[in-house]
């Protein structure tokens, strides 16, 4: 059953890979290090590598996700006597909690918070800066079809938090495990060897981890939280299905024209793409505006005013419309009213906006991208290595942190079980696990993409009367909110 | 090195024993040994209900240097039939997948009851090592399997099996990891070679899937009893002998599943309870917990169940007044009424 999972040695070096690598990861040259990614001879290894520090876990990639993995697993009960190292390519940086916000956000949902709560973070979060919103309303440009979701107890449905504020209170709760968990900044990982599997047992049964800088680690356990083109899963040689999207998004940091109780996240569906507004302050929001390449870069480069009336007239303008879609919507939202005479929500409007932050506009690409496994033989994939998603759902992060949340739990119950934490046992539940809420989160997040990017009538109609269904009906709506909350 | 080869240089060594598959033979006699049923002691006993032959010589396969002795009056515990079969299969230990895929799987199950039982007979609970500072036998370690997860929770474990490729490939399976290797110390050898130098010197002695592979249960289970402090724990998991566990641990397990290599087992050694139960009393061990265990071939996992028809693990703590007693523990009581008893006909 799990013989296609072991490796099959190889002793050729591939320049082709470094090269391609290294355009990937849009760094500099692996020049030194180019034919040295595949294995030396196994057999010559034990000498070589038995003076190498031997870690329990090694989580490659220092983002949110790596970080808030060897955090979570550096403060388990069971993990106490455990060496853990966390391999991170930046520089180790002080944060200080800046005026202006900063403009990359992510939505953290109660699941997440609940995840950095149990390592002690989320009160470092909540000390430094975060909104909660009580109110989600989507709504599309072609018709007038809405859905609103908000918790029957008017609870906290997600907190909008800066990226750094996260990364700086991981990063505080790591600090104060720094005897269990060792944080290598400046190391990039450049080569892994696989082990074989167990029971050859002539070589070291370890992976082999190789820094830029020479030095090697030996670990029971590779953790692959290096993003979307992570080097781990392609050094695993796990296939990964991945489409670019012909999409980018452009993020910027905004100010309201007035002061208001800004608790409410707002979406709207152009043809183009969707264009969300993610409260930060009673005064500020964060715009995340996925569109086209070319208009991407269009609204990079215009002036402050052209772009605030541009975000003014994605939310507010109806140019989208059709007097057939239109009459067909009504005529369905007066059905459903009499099926339901309370009706669907009220519709509220999205505040306008004022002003940009000066340089808080920027532009990534997007992609969409799921591994076909998530685990090997020593070997697990979270996070964006293992499944990349478009924002227009704020679950990009989310997914990640259920990734640990689920992993930490499996590893923490193998280690109070003398088990060996590299095996496939206990791995592969966690992959069963995941696989089965990530990949219908993903394919619905795929789904509902593609079903906004276009402006056929017929699809339009369609995704009109779903949206409206849906929002008739409350049950739905429950589940939708507690599959993504978790 | 072939494992085959290993068995077969061993007749140059010694003559007429176990390689060529017989024990060591007195010049008169004849055997005879019907099909899985038990071995006839010729000497005077043909037609006698079957009795297990004390074992005259040292076991096979321990060290070069080995001292070869025609007739010994101690007895062993140790049967070289056994011995055999484990020898060809000596590499196979640390396949997860391989023949031994259902011990591995047993460790769910095995390595939480130990684990619970000691936490719960009330030592310190150091965090991340819940068995620290406890002292562990393994009697019949084989590759390891058990020995390394609890070297893992923290426990120093002694290891000891009387064929020396198991041992091997237990020594090379932990010295990867230099956290087991200081833990763990493995030793070739039987049960009663080493109960001289350990009286009373473990808090735990573990005998996993042992008994139903030992020539002389009664000696075995009085030197175990030999080694343990008092107030000590002894895990046994093991098979009993009812008609189930011949349908469902022989002929299905190993001759339709093939879940065991055939010939694993034998079902006249399989033990029930009440006899492992009576011999622990014998030697001042009381038992306190007896559980059913079920392999399911389907999933390659183990379970506990209620009925002990077929495999069972059973725990027992030797009296002592080192006894950690907890209020629901009877032990004290028992102590007391078996005080008593003796106090009565004492002389």
């Amino acid at each position: 059953m799990v013989s296609s999972r072991d490796f099959r040695p190889r002793c050729d070096a591939r320049d082709v890979t470094s090269a391609a690598m290294a355009a990937a990861c849009g760094r500099g040259l692996l020049a030194p290090l180019g034919g040295r990614l595949r294995a030396c001879p196994r057999a010559s290894l034990r000498s070589l590598t038995s003076a190498a520090p031997l870690y329990d876990v090694v989580v490659s990639g220092g983002g949110m996700v790596g970080s808030a993995m060897a955090a979570a697993l550096g403060h388990d009960i069971h993990f106490h006597d455990k060496k853990i190292a966390l391999l991170e390519a930046g520089p180790r940086k002080e944060y200080h909690l800046p005026e202006s916000y900063s403009n990359r956000v992510s939505s953290i949902s109660p699941g997440s918070a609940t995840l950095l709560s149990s390592f002690g973070a989320w009160d470092h979060v909540c000390n430094l800066r975060c909104k909660p919103f009580r109110r989600m309303q989507v709504w599309d440009a072609c018709s007038e079809a809405i859905i609103t979701f908000e918790k029957d107890d008017l609870d906290d449905m997600g907190y909008i938090v800066e990226n750094d504020v996260v990364m700086s209170a991981v990063t505080k709760q790591l600090d104060a495990v720094a005897d269990r968990v060792e944080v290598f900044y400046g190391s990039r990982a450049v080569g892994y060897t696989w082990p074989l599997p167990s029971h050859s047992c002539d070589t070291s049964p370890w992976v082999q981890v190789e820094l830029a800088d020479g030095r090697r680690l030996q670990t029971k356990l590779l953790i692959g939280a290096d993003g979307h083109n992570s080097v781990v899963r392609k050094e695993a040689e796990i296939q990964n299905i991945e489409h670019q999207y012909d999409q980018s998004a452009v993020v910027a940091t905004l100010h309201l024209s007035e002061a208001t109780d800004n608790n409410v996240a707002w979406q709207r569906f152009l043809p183009t793409g969707p264009i969300a507004l993610l409260p930060l302050s009673d005064t500020a929001s964060s715009l995340v505006w996925s569109t086209s390449h070319e208009h991407a870069s269009e609204l990079l480069t215009m002036d402050k005013e052209s772009f605030v009336d541009s975000i003014n007239s994605a939310f507010w303008s109806n140019v989208n419309h059709s007097d057939f879609i239109d009459a067909a919507g009504a005529m369905f939202r007066s059905a459903l009213s009499l099926l339901k005479p309370s009706g669907t929500a009220v519709r509220q409007l999205p505040p306008s906006v004022a002003n940009v932050d000066p340089e808080s506009r920027a532009v990534f690409p997007l992609g969409m991208g799921h591994a076909t496994e998530y685990v090997r033989h020593r070997v697990a994939l979270i996070g964006d290595a293992a499944h990349r998603v478009h924002p227009l759902a704020g679950q990009g992060v989310n997914l990640g942190f259920g990734d640990i949340a689920c992993l930490t739990h499996h590893l923490s119950a193998a280690a109070f079980n003398g088990q060996d934490l590299g095996s496939l046992k206990h791995l592969l539940r966690f992959e069963t696990e995941r696989q089965r809420h990530n990949v219908s989160l993903i394919a619905a997040i795929d789904l509902l993409k593609r079903l906004y990017s276009t402006s056929l009538s017929p699809l339009v109609l369609l995704r009109t009367w779903g949206l409206q269904a849906t929002n008739a009906l409350p049950p739905v709506k429950e589940q939708i909110m507690a599959f993504a909350s978790k | 090195m072939r494992i085959a080869e290993w068995g077969e240089d061993r007749p140059a060594e010694r003559k007429g024993t176990e390689s060529s598959g017989t024990p060591r033979r007195r010049p008169c006699c004849r055997r005879t040994r019907g099909a899985g049923g038990p071995e006839r002691d010729d000497v005077g006993r043909r037609g006698d209900a079957p009795r297990l032959r004390p074992r005259p010589e040292r076991p096979a396969g321990c060290g070069r240097a080995t001292v070869r002795r025609l007739l010994s009056t101690s007895q062993s515990s140790v049967d070289p039939k056994e011995m055999r079969k484990f020898q060809l299969l000596a590499h196979r230990w640390w396949d997860e997948q391989g023949e031994y895929s259902a011990l591995h799987s047993m460790n769910d199950i095995r390595v939480p009851f130990i684990r619970d039982t000691v936490l719960n007979m009330g030592s310190a609970y150091q965090r991340g090592s819940p068995l620290s500072g406890v002292k562990i036998l393994d009697v019949g370690c084989g590759g390891g399997l058990l020995s390394e997860p609890l070297g893992r929770l923290g426990a120093s474990v002694t290891g000891i099996d009387p064929l020396e490729e198991n041992i091997r490939a237990a020594d090379q399976h932990k010295s990867f990891d230099p956290v087991l290797a200081k833990r763990i110390q493995y030793k070739c050898g039987s049960l009663e070679e080493i109960v001289e130098e350990s009286v009373e010197t473990f808090d735990v002695i573990v005998a996993s899937e042992v008994v139903e592979h030992v020539a002389d249960l009664e000696m075995f289970i009085k030197c175990c009893s030999q080694v343990l402090k008092p107030g000590g724990s002894l895990f046994i998991t093991t098979i009993n002998k009812t008609q189930l566990s011949y349908i469902l641990g022989i002929v299905v397990a190993e001759k339709i599943a093939g879940i065991v290599p055939e010939g694993t087992h034998e079902w006249e050694k399989f033990v029930p309870p009440e006899e492992l139960e009576r011999l622990l009393e014998a030697n001042s061990c009381s038992v306190k917990t007896v559980n059913g265990m079920l392999y399911n071939p389907l999933t390659g996992s183990w379970s506990w169940i209620e009925s002990t028809s077929i495999n069972y693990a059973l725990h027992a703590v030797k009296s002592g007044d080192q006894a950690q007693t907890s209020q629901t523990e009877p032990l004290s009581e028992m102590e007391s009424e078996q005080c008593s008893a003796t106090a009565g006909t004492s002389v």
